[in-house]
C-alpha cells in the first residue's frame, strides 16, 4: 500500500516539498547542536528543561487520543467512528514517533539512547515511558495497517487484531499517566508534585487529541474527496467539550488547593504561572493568552448552535488546540522550574535553532500524517469505485 | 587486509617493548602533573579511607564572607571548567544565602549574621536519592558508603535527574567543558559535552587515604568530613555535642550534610 504515497496531485507534492524542507531545515540545525551541545538551546542549569521536552508532553496526549474513537466504536459499537478509527490510530503512529524524537533531540549524549535499553532501571519512569511508547507504537501500526489492508481487499479484519485493539484502549491511558509520572514523582518540584498531574493529562490529551481530528477531518473533506460524517464529527465536538471542561475544572481544584492552602511554595508558582515574578513574565503573558483562548473555546462549544456549525466548530478547535498547546507545554514546563529549588529565577527563551529543530520535529510528524492519510484515502477510494 | 610478515614483525616487536616497559607511561605522566597533585601520592601507598556512611558537618559561623578555598581546591581538583555564562556553569560546590538554602527555616526576624552568613552547598550525598531514583539507564547510583556516584560514561544527558534533585547540586555540560579548564589536573579525568556531573565527596581522594580537598582547604576547619556511623569520628562528636539542621529534610532524602549555623 505504501506505494500510494508516492504518486499524488501537483498540491500534495508541493505540500510534501514544504514538509521535507522545514525537515531539512531541522536536521540541519540539530547537527549543528550535535556538535556544539545543548548550549546551543536556551536551557540552562536551572531551567533544564524546554521547548523539546513541552511538545514532548502535548503530542504524547495526542498519541492517547485515539483511544476516544476505538473505545467508543469497539466497546460501544458506535457505529459512526467506524470510517475514521484508522485515521486515529494513524495520528497516534505519527505522534508517537515525534514524542520519541523530541525525547531524543533533548538528549546531551544522543548516540547513548540505547543505554536506556541496554541497562534498564527499573525505579526510572523514563525507562517505562520508552517501554509503553514502543508498545504502543507497534500496536497502532500493527491495528491501523491490518485493518486498512483488509478494507483494501474488501474482506473482515483478521480475528487476531481484535484482541491488539482491544489492548490499545488501556495503553492509551498508560502512555499518558507514564507521561504524567515523569514530573509528579519528583519531590523537590511542587508545582508537579501533585496527584491530579496524570487526570489532568488525560483530560487535556482527549481535548486536543480530537480537537486536532476533527480539523484533520475538515482538512480532508476539502482537499482530499474524504467525509468523515456529520454525526462522526459531532460526535468528537462533544468529547472535545466534556475532556475541555474537566480539564479546566482540574486545574481550578489545583488553584483552589494552593491558595486556600496558602503554603508560600507552591503558590510562588502558580504566581508566577499567572502573574510572573520579579519581571519575568513571558510565561504568564503567554499563559493570559491561552486563558482568553480557552474561555473563547468553550463559549463556541458549549452553545450547540456554535458547536453545530463547521466554521465555528474548526475555530473552537483551533483554540482548544493552542490553549493547551501552551498550557501543557511550556506553561507546565517552565513554571516547574521557576523558582528554582534555591529559589532563583531565571529566565528561558527558547533559541532560533531551538525553535528550528522543534518545527523540523514537527515537519516530520505531518510527513507521517499525509503519507498515512494519503494511503487512507487511496485505499478509500478505490474500495468504493469497486 | 592482513599484516604483511614485516608489519606483523614490527607490530610484534613494539608490543613487547611495551609490555616490558609499563612504569614508563606512570612516569612520563607524573612528571607532568602538578605539584599540588603529587601530594596525592601513587594509589596504594596510602591505605584508603573507609566508612559506614561518609558524611560531612558544615559549620558556617566559621566561614568567612569572601573565602572561597573551598570551591577553588574542589573545582581544580575536580577539572570543573570556569564557564562565564550562569546559564552554563557547572559546579561541584559554592556558595549560598540562608533564605536560599534553607526556605522553609527563612523568616524576615532572622539574626542578621545569620542572614548574610555565606553558606557553602554541594550534593547532599542522601540515602534515599531521588536521582540515583530516576535515572534511566543507572548513570548515577548510590554506593554502599553512602556516596552518590556519576558515571559520565553511562550518561545519556536526559537531565532528568537536574530535574529530581531538590538541592539544585547537579550541572550538565551544555558545551565542551575542556576549553574552560583553567588548570588541567591529569590524575582526574574531564568530561565531555552532553553529560550531568556534580560532588563526588572526592571518592578518588578517599581511594588514596586523603580526605576531601574542601575539608583539606578550609582554612576555618569549617567542614567536617567523616563517618557518621563511628561514634567516635569527629562529625559524629560534633553532631553530638551541637544543634544541626539538614537542607530540606520534610522531603525524605535523607541529606548527609549537616549544617550548623
Amino acid at each position: 500500500m505504501l506505494e500510494k504515497a508516492l504518486t499524488g496531485s501537483r498540491r500534495y507534492g508541493s505540500w510534501m516539498a514544504i514538509l521535507l524542507a522545514l525537515f531539512g531545515m531541522g536536521i540541519y540545525f540539530y547537527l549543528r547542536q550535535l556538535e556544539y551541545g545543548l548550549g546551543l538551546t536556551g536551557m540552562s542549569r536551572d531551567v533544564s528543561w524546554g521547548l523539546y521536552t513541552a511538545q514532548f508532553t502535548f503530542i504524547d496526549g495526542i498519541a492517547a487520543s485515539a483511544v476516544m474513537l476505538i473505545l467508543p466504536y469497539y466497546l460501544h459499537d458506535y457505529k459512526a467512528f467506524g470510517r475514521i478509527t484508522v485515521l486515529g490510530m494513524f495520528l497516534a503512529i505519527a505522534a508517537v514517533v515525534m514524542c520519541m524524537t523530541f525525547v531524543f533531540v533533548n538528549l546531551g549524549q544522543p548516540a547513548r539512547v540505547l543505554y536506556v535499553m541496554f541497562y534498564p532501571s527499573l525505579t526510572s519512569v523514563l525507562f517505562w515511558d520508552m517501554v509503553v511508547l514502543s508498545v504502543y507504537l507497534v500496536l497502532n501500526i500493527v491495528t491501523g495497517w491490518t485493518i486498512l489492508s483488509s478494507d483494501k481487499n474488501g474482506v473482515p479484519p483478521p480475528v487476531w487484531v481484535k484482541p491488539l485493539i482491544y489492548l490499545s484502549i488501556p495503553w492509551a491511558i498508560i502512555i499518558q499517566t507514564m507521561a504524567a509520572f515523569i514530573y509528579s514523582g519528583l519531590p523537590g518540584r511542587s508545582f508537579w508534585l501533585t496527584a491530579i498531574m496524570a487526570p489532568r493529562f488525560l483530560a487535556t490529551a482527549f481535548a486536543s487529541g480530537p480537537a486536532l481530528l476533527i480539523l484533520l477531518c475538515f482538512v480532508l473533506r476539502r482537499f482530499g474527496g474524504f467525509d468523515a460524517g456529520r454525526d462522526a464529527i459531532q460526535a468528537m465536538a462533544k468529547i472535545v467539550t466534556y475532556a475541555f471542561l474537566t480539564s479546566i475544572f482540574f486545574v481550578l481544584v489545583e488553584l483552589w488547593t494552593v491558595f486556600y492552602s496558602q503554603v508560600p511554595d507552591d503558590m510562588e508558582h502558580y504566581r508566577f504561572l499567572f502573574v510572573g515574578l520579579e519581571g519575568y513574565n513571558t510565561i504568564a503573558h503567554g499563559m493570559t493568552v491561552a486563558v482568553i483562548a480557552a474561555a473563547a473555546a468553550l463559549v463556541l462549544l458549549i452553545n450547540p448552535r456554535t458547536r453545530k456549525k463547521d466554521s465555528f466548530l474548526a475555530v473552537a478547535c483551533v483554540l482548544v488546540f493552542l490553549s493547551l498547546w501552551f498550557e501543557k507545554g511550556l506553561g507546565l514546563l517552565v513554571t516547574g522550574f521557576v523558582p528554582s529549588p534555591l529559589g532563583h529565577i531565571t529566565r528561558y527563551t527558547p533559541t532560533g535553532p531551538e525553535v528550528a529543530i522543534a518545527i523540523g520535529v514537527w515537519a516530520m510528524g505531518f510527513l507521517i500524517i499525509t503519507v498515512l492519510y494519503k494511503i487512507f484515502l487511496s485505499v478509500r477510494e478505490a474500495a468504493e469505485l469497486d | 587486509m592482513a599484516p604483511t610478515r614485516r608489519e606483523f614483525l614490527i607490530i610484534a616487536g613494539l608490543s613487547a617493548i611495551g609490555a616490558a616497559c609499563p612504569p614508563l607511561g606512570r612516569i612520563i605522566a607524573k612528571e607532568t602533573t602538578s605539584s599540588r597533585d603529587s601530594l596525592l601520592g601513587a594509589p596504594g601507598s596510602v591505605p584508603a579511607l573507609k566508612a559506614k556512611r561518609w558524611a560531612m558537618v558544615v559549620d558556617t559561623r566559621k566561614c568567612w564572607d569572601d573565602c572561597t578555598d573551598c570551591i577553588t581546591a574542589c573545582h581544580n581538583a575536580h577539572n570543573v571548567p570556569a564557564i562565564g555564562n550562569p546559564k552554563h556553569e557547572v559546579k561541584w560546590i559554592w556558595t549560598e544565602r540562608f533564605e536560599n538554602v534553607f526556605p522553609a527555616e527563612s523568616h524576615t526576624r532572622i539574626h542578621e549574621v545569620v542572614r548574610k552568613q555565606p553558606i557553602p552547598v554541594l550534593c547532599n550525598h542522601c540515602d534515599n536519592p531521588p536521582c540515583v531514583r530516576v535515572c534511566p539507564t543507572g548513570a548515577t547510583f548510590r554506593r554502599t558508603d553512602g556516596i552518590v556516584m556519576m558515571d559520565s560514561h553511562r550518561c545519556i544527558g536526559c537531565k532528568i535527574c537536574l530535574a529530581a534533585c531538590p538541592f539544585g547540586a547537579r550541572s550538565i555540560n551544555f558545551v565542551n567543558p575542556r576549553p574552560f579548564i583553567r588548570k588541567l589536573n591529569l590524575d582526574f579525568p574531564t568530561r565531555s559535552k552532553g553529560v550531568i556531573e556534580k560532588c563526588n565527596f572526592c571518592e578518588e581522594r578517599l581511594a588514596r587515604g586523603i580526605r576531601p580537598a574542601c575539608v583539606m582547604a578550609c582554612p576555618e576547619k569549617a567542614l567536617v568530613f567523616g563517618d557518621v556511623d563511628n561514634p567516635r569520628s569527629k562529625v559524629r562528636q560534633i553532631l553530638d555535642s551541637n544543634f544541626s539542621i539538614r537542607r530540606r529534610a520534610e522531603l525524605g532524602t535523607k541529606p548527609q550534610v549537616y549544617y550548623i549555623l
